[in-house]
């Protein structure tokens, strides 16, 4: 009995509970299962660096986390300054802002990839979260290899004010290029996506798969139950209306993810008309149209 | 979230027009007191008016420079929001010589809230885009408030896309209070005919301006916003959330409207110090309702500038600088002065019970 009565003193960090079925699970059984409850399959939120992790061979190799936000606007709220706010997500989630950047391989093919991140000001989009997410799509123009990118936020930052909005044409810019010249961009939308976000970059893919049960929209449900003043209708804006909407183009389960990833951008290699030209070029070695195996 | 609110009340107006034949807003009534007498005065048949109707006419201008040059962000919402502010339509018939409406969206149907069409002022050809609200009631809902949904957007992509085909440059009018977050907006996908727009305009090979008239409301505003030269109105305002929604958000108390809109930092002036837009349009005395033709030549002489200036510029370096003005946003910028203090009594009283742990 007094051990139920108790139950908040379990050390921390042991178990934890699934924030969808309410089931205790044993930490370590489902961050080995990718943050995905073993009871009911919800996946949980994944961190950043998690995701960096999870996805890229080695860990891969971070880009721009000397990138730090400023308050250009000197916003103040309830008399606390948008540096009070931003140290105080610092301390609370682990990481410098809502967007993680990273080069790397994923099966032995180089991408460059950013992984959202809602656990810091829920994932929402400031100036550098922008500049981070246009820096990766550069990285990965430079390099000529594909852009990854996994999607999570509740939109534009409001410290940020109008700065924050205009990150959406940024990052949309800097994706144009990418894609302009050939490359793939493959998108992930993670729960969950909307606002600001979901309508630029990470609506852009030309690939874009979905986790399962992800929120993703424009607006946000209370946003349009608010305007519609009527009950949205079952497994609304969920990745599974999306796929039959004609938005998503595959729900993956997340220990399937990575194999996905790299089945695809198995597909997606530059255009076939460059390929011909690289293999005019590089006649002599003989091996230039023998793509497959390396990169 | 925050590209979502379509509240385009509240701002403070009153509906009653007895003096003027405009609405009248709260801090306006002092010069409302002043326009009466001097139309009295008007009405007096002879008289030696000159002696008393001069003075009162310069003390009302007097007045309308003071109020309106120290305009509070909020009461510059209002403006901005102002029933009798001169909207897209009204720039049209008073600055193009020609109009050519193109309706067709070729996906899901007409959009009334966007409307696009071939334009000419003198020998300057070009596409106009340009978000409509609506001035009596069934306009007003035939354009939905100006809250357009994904056709909308995607009817302006094809007639850009149209437009650069055949070198003609692309005139944008902004005036939303935000795209429209519905159900069905939701289903075409809002956030995807948003993302393609902004991506395409950042790429389109011919000049592109874009004109905020009114409300730049978020992603909806920025949905036909993307390109060589972003204008703003003097008392236009321009924002990432509306501020009802910021004050929801932030102090789950939506009438806090005032103070989130002065956080924002949504003003010309703020938003051309922050390099967010490049050149504010001087408004006339009193604003653009109190004197709409005076606007919209004004309007018309600046946008024929920009067209000329583009026009001329070589096509290659044109689009090079497009690409380092959207690439560098936010990051080259210096911080704004701090927010002038509350005034006090004035200050958030209010403690929020979730914070402070
Ligand atoms: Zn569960």
């Amino acid at each position: 009995m007094p051990f139920f009565r108790k139950k908040r003193e379990i050390p921390a960090g042991l178990w934890m509970k699934c924030p969808a079925c309410g089931k205790m699970a044993f930490t370590k059984t489902v961050e080995e299962s990718h943050r995905v409850c073993p009871e009911c399959d919800h996946h949980m939120k994944v961190n950043g660096p998690l995701r960096v992790k999870q996805l890229l061979d080695d860990g891969g190799e971070r880009l721009g986390e000397d990138l730090i936000p400023k308050d250009l606007l000197r916003f103040r709220s309830e008399g606390e300054t948008y540096e009070d706010v931003l140290e105080r997500s610092r301390i609370k989630s682990g990481v410098s802002e809502a967007a993680t950047a990273a080069r790397g391989t994923i099966e032995g093919i180089p991408v460059t990839l950013l992984a959202m991140d809602f656990s810091f000001r829920g994932g929402s989009m400031g100036v550098v979260v922008g500049e981070r997410v246009a820096m990766a799509a550069d990285d990965a123009y430079e390099r000529q290899v594909p852009f990854i990118l996994v999607a999570t936020s509740g939109g534009a930052r409001m410290q940020e004010g109008a700065l924050s909005l205009m990150q959406m044409a940024k990052t949309s810019a800097a994706i144009a290029r990418l894609k302009e010249a050939g490359l793939p961009y493959i998108v992930l939308l993670a729960d969950p996506c909307t606002g600001g976000v979901s309508a630029s970059f990470a609506a852009l893919g030309d690939v874009t798969l979905a986790e399962p049960g992800a929120l993703i929209g424009f607006a946000g449900p209370r946003v349009i139950q608010n305007t519609i003043k009527a009950k949205l209708p079952e497994g609304f804006q969920r990745s599974e209306f999306l796929l039959e909407k004609g938005y998503v183009d595959r729900i993956v389960h997340r220990s399937k993810l990575r194999d996905e990833l790299a089945t695809l951008l198995r597909y997606m290699h530059k255009p076939a008309a460059e390929l011909a030209t690289a293999a005019v070029g590089e006649a002599d070695g003989g091996d230039a149209s023998n793509e497959s195996d390396e990169s | 979230m925050p590209d979502a609110s379509s509240s385009s009340t509240g701002a403070g107006t009153q509906s009653g027009r007895r003096n003027a034949d405009y609405a009248v807003l709260d801090f306006e009534r002092p010069i409302m007191e002043l326009e009466r007498k001097i139309r009295e005065l008007k009405q007096i048949p002879d008289v030696n008016l000159n002696g008393e109707l001069k003075p009162l006419e310069r003390k009302r201008d007097r007045l309308l420079e003071d109020i309106f040059g120290r305009l509070s962000p909020w009461q510059i919402v209002s403006v901005a929001r102002h029933p009798d502010r001169p909207q897209f339509m009204e720039y049209v018939e008073g600055m193009c010589d020609e109009y050519v409406e193109l309706h067709g969206d070729r996906l899901f149907g007409d959009d009334h809230a966007i409307s696009t069409g071939f334009a000419r002022i003198g020998d300057r050809r070009f596409l106009l885009v340009g978000q409509r609200k609506g001035r009596d009631v069934k306009e007003k809902l035939r354009c939905n408030f100006g809250c357009a949904h994904p056709e909308g957007y995607r009817k302006a992509l094809a007639k850009m896309k149209l437009a650069a085909r055949f070198g003609l440059p692309i005139v944008t009018m902004i005036n939303t209070p935000g795209a429209y977050p519905g159900v069905g907006a939701e289903e075409r996908g809002q956030a995807w005919a948003i993302a393609e727009n902004i991506m395409e305009m950042s790429r389109l090979d011919v000049p592109v301006i874009c004109i905020v008239i009114g409300e730049g409301g978020s992603g909806g505003a920025l949905g036909i916003g993307v390109g060589d030269r972003v204008l703003m109105l003097e008392y236009a305002y321009y924002s990432v959330i509306s501020p009802e929604g910021c004050a929801g958000i932030l102090w789950h108390d939506g009438s806090r409207a005032k103070d989130a809109a002065e956080a924002l930092r949504l003003t010309s002036r703020d938003l051309e110090r922050l390099k967010v837009i490049d050149e504010v349009i001087k408004e006339p005395l009193g604003a653009a309702h109190r004197d709409p033709s005076a606007m919209i030549e004004r309007l018309k002489e600046t946008l024929v500038k920009n067209l000329d200036e583009l026009s001329a510029m070589d096509p290659a370096e044109r689009m090079a600088k497009r690409y380092e003005r959207l690439r560098g946003l936010g990051n080259d910028v210096d911080a704004l002065d701090p927010q002038p203090e509350l005034p006090a009594g004035k200050a958030p009283a209010k403690a929020k019970s979730k914070k402070k742990k």
